[in-house]
């Protein structure tokens, strides 16, 4: 494996229950690739984000990361993974900067003030960082999962249903985000939506062969 | 889009001093959500309160010699208060992370030992007030007389330091059930009788009052649970957090 950046499905199967999603689902995207899931609601699209970022285990198969020669499996990747999906709750009763610095520290990353500001700006969340999550719409919870999930810089992206619930804005700050990280690195999106297909170098569509 | 200038990169393998400071974090997160809600810290307290308020209205004072083994009977009192309300409280911290659907991103963030002294130093502060306050309303309101207070808060501490290493785990493996009221107790009842019943005859001793000497034995065997449970769970821990 020479690529910098690189990400291998090999002969991934998952089933819910004794109903099966997927199977033998093989592929390797590369630094500056964008891979895009699609499918059916209930076809399987973030079960396999959460067996790409380590949430899950498939029933067979093998997800692999590489970083500069370096390969790690899904549990032991967390550190080059940004994740952002419906699932991802932060907490209620703390402010937006409260959450960004306890995620920050748990993840064993320094950023002074000034940086939790700047993240907070980009996500178009600027001014908003005292308030606590209980008082935020779910578009502005939206905007602050990207802030979290940008917090240790990961070079991989897994974005499940990345507009939803995001205003014209918010959807703007999406692309922003998605055309400038895909120069440098990985990005997974699960979608349903036709324009964020437009944006993909591989696609998979669960329910029929990847392409 | 990348504010990455002012990010110093992770700590990839985590050593122990990420995991302590990690753990503060998940511990100070606790209790700053604790704080904001009160939670637990309601549960727990109304129901130690109410449990012992109640017996000391239903038995009034018991005078010593009207039972001889007084001693026994007002510490198993107690106990009872703590435990009941410990796991009306204690599993709290794990379930609250399923339910409000934080404990994905904390799975993907947080190293799970992290995660375990985090909520395992926060389960030490709550059942910590919990059984200062039960104790001292028992000892108020039973009226008990306690020969040796240092005793007595030392049967305290090692008994609720082997309830949250005993708890803390338990807590963490039924967070995902359905049916977790019932699964706490059935899984707790076999691993907590041996604690509480050494507790209860070393409570029971601390009132009657005794020497070091023979009170010794009975603690030794609560730090002796306390540190086997503890490390036992910081072992299993990580199994039950990502299985």
């Amino acid at each position: 494996m020479n690529a910098r950046l690189a990400l291998e499905l090999q002969h991934i199967g998952c089933a819910y229950g004794a109903r099966p999603l997927f199977r033998d689902l093989s592929l390797r995207v590369t630094a500056g690739q964008v891979l895009v899931i699609t499918g059916a609601n209930g076809s399987g699209k973030s079960t396999l984000i959460r067996v790409l970022c380590g949430l899950q285990r498939p029933q067979h198969g093998e997800v692999r990361w590489w970083r500069d020669g370096v390969m790690r499996a899904p549990a032991a990747a967390n550190a080059w993974i940004g994740w952002v999906a419906p699932d991802v709750q932060l907490y209620r009763e703390l402010t937006a900067r409260e959450n960004l610095q306890f995620f920050a520290r748990v993840r064993g990353i320094s950023r002074h003030a000034g940086g939790f500001d700047a993240l907070l700006d980009d996500v178009g969340l600027g001014g908003r960082g005292d308030d606590r999550l209980a008082a935020y719409s779910s578009g502005m919870q939206q905007r602050l999962r990207y802030a979290c999930a940008l917090l240790h810089d990961p070079p991989f992206l897994l974005l499940d249903e990345p507009t939803v619930t995001l205003d014209a804005r918010g959807v703007d700050v999406v692309a922003r985000l998605i055309a400038a990280r895909r120069r440098h690195g990985i990005i997974v999106i699960a979608t349903n939506d036709p324009r964020e297909e437009q944006v993909a170098d591989v696609i998979i569509r669960l329910g029929q062969a990847a392409h | 889009m990348s504010s990455s200038d002012s990010v110093r990169p992770p700590t990839e393998a985590a050593g122990w001093r990420h995991i302590l400071d990690a753990s503060l974090a998940v511990f100070i997160k606790e209790v700053r959500s604790e704080v904001r809600t009160r939670y637990a810290l309601n549960a727990i307290l109304l129901f130690a309160v109410s449990t012992i308020v109640a017996v000391s209205l239903g038995l009034g004072p018991i005078a010593p010699r009207r039972n001889p083994d007084l001693p026994l009977i007002q510490a198993a009192l107690l106990w009872m208060a703590i435990l009941f309300a410990a796991f009306t409280g204690l599993a709290r911290t794990f379930i609250q992370e399923e339910d409000a659907r934080t404990a994905a991103a904390l799975r993907l963030a947080t190293p799970a030992l992290a995660v375990f002294l985090g909520k395992a130093w926060f389960n030490t502060l709550l059942l910590g007030l919990l059984t200062t306050v039960s104790a001292t309303l028992f000892l108020v309101l039973l009226r008990v007389g306690v020969a040796d207070l240092v005793q007595f808060g030392a049967v305290l501490a090692l008994g609720s330091a082997g309830l949250v290493a005993a708890t803390t785990l338990i807590a963490a493996i039924i967070a995902r059930a359905s049916a977790r009221g019932a699964l706490f107790a059935v899984l707790s009842f076999p691993l907590l009788t041996p604690l509480l019943v050494v507790a209860i005859r070393a409570t029971a001793l601390t009132i009657e009052g005794v020497t070091w000497a023979a009170i010794g034995p009975p603690l030794q065997i609560l730090a002796a649970y306390a540190v086997a449970l503890f490390t036992a769970s910081l072992l299993l821990f990580e199994v039950v957090w990502e299985a």
